[in-house]
């Protein structure tokens, strides 16, 4: 069991992400011929709350710098997991080549 | 979790701000204190921090038909403590709010206070809570991971009910609705965030045990 512990964790994480993908179908497109998007950012979301409650809000600050496209954002977040799954694999590698050599010297002390 | 930029009152930012930098500074204070008396947990600190990075890149879909993405700072404030994970947390958030567009500079303190100082204080007492319970080693990592996930959104959900009350209900009103839109959203995903953090500490138990007895974080199990 332990030894496949996190397999199985993976496989939930894999599950628990694919099930919504399956489970929400997208709407037809409204009377006004406007396709509906489904899964858009919880934070998108939030702005259409703000607007709700208080219609005369106006943001007072642009972002200094904006992607200039979608594909652009999609590369910066790429980026951003990239960097860290890197790292971690890194490390992960290191531990794991580390711990085998001290138990082959622990082995060899023991002869 | 992230305030727009420019979606906080002035009044607010500035609050907000003037709360999360001094937990910042003394974040910057405590790592460097952790890292000049075990400076071989440097590297332990860098998986902390890309920990972070890949989680909050993540935008998972959830059963509310939106997106939302986990946070992972509470990988980092087990191993470190929470005040570590502010200035971490700061880091990815600044990130994200210059180069994506992502979140803002103006909303920058409310979101640190939310995601590396809320979520990681949340996860490091959950995770004491646990262990002085006797609960299970991955039972306790996957609840202070997950709860402090879904706190930091929660704290979003406040932040923005403080900001915008509803007209006729009020603070609690208002609350009820950001809590729809976030704290619904991401209870799969914190579900996903305690597991993934339980996915990483096996690893480390299993390769690093040395390390995690040095920083208190398994009391000494035989191995």
């Amino acid at each position: 069991m332990k030894r496949y512990q996190n397999l199985l964790l993976m496989i939930a994480v894999v599950v628990l992400a694919a099930v919504p993908l399956r489970m929400l179908e997208k709407p037809a497109p409204g009377p006004d011929g406007k396709v509906v998007e489904i899964f858009k950012g919880a934070d998108d979301q939030a702005k259409n709350v703000i607007h709700e409650i208080a219609p005369g809000y106006r943001p007072w600050f642009k972002p200094l710098m904006a992607p200039p496209g979608e594909e652009i954002n999609t590369l910066f977040f790429t980026l951003q997991a990239a960097l860290g799954a890197g790292f971690i694999g890194y490390y992960l590698g290191m531990s794991v080549t580390r711990a085998r050599m001290r138990r082959e010297l622990d082995k060899e002390a023991e002869c | 979790m992230h305030i727009m930029e420019g979606f906080l009152p002035v009044k607010h930012a500035i609050g907000w701000s003037v709360v999360s930098a001094p937990v910042v500074a003394c974040g910057l204070y405590a790592i460097n204190k952790k890292i000049k008396e075990q400076p071989e947990h440097r590297m332990l600190l860098g998986v902390a921090a890309a920990f972070t990075f890949v989680l909050s890149a993540l935008k998972l879909p959830s059963v509310t038909g939106s997106c939302s993405h986990p946070t992972g700072t509470g990988l980092g404030a087990i191993l470190f403590g929470s005040a570590a994970m502010a200035p971490i947390g700061a880091v990815v958030l600044l990130f994200q709010a210059i180069l994506l567009a992502h979140g803002g500079l103006t909303t920058l303190g409310a979101n640190i206070f939310s995601m590396a100082i809320v979520g990681p204080l949340a996860a490091a007492a959950i995770f004491r809570m646990a262990k002085t319970a006797k609960l299970p080693f991955g039972i306790s990592v996957f609840l202070a991971a997950s709860l402090g996930d879904l706190l930091t959104y929660v704290t979003t959900s406040a932040q923005l009910a403080l900001a915008f009350p509803d007209p006729v209900g009020g603070f609690a009103a208002s609350f009820a609705k950001f809590a729809a839109v976030f704290a619904v959203t991401q209870i799969p995903l914190a579900i996903s965030e305690g597991l993934l953090t339980v996915v990483v500490f096996n690893a480390l138990a299993r390769f690093n045990p040395q390390e995690l007895k040095e920083m208190n974080v398994v009391t000494v199990q035989g191995a």
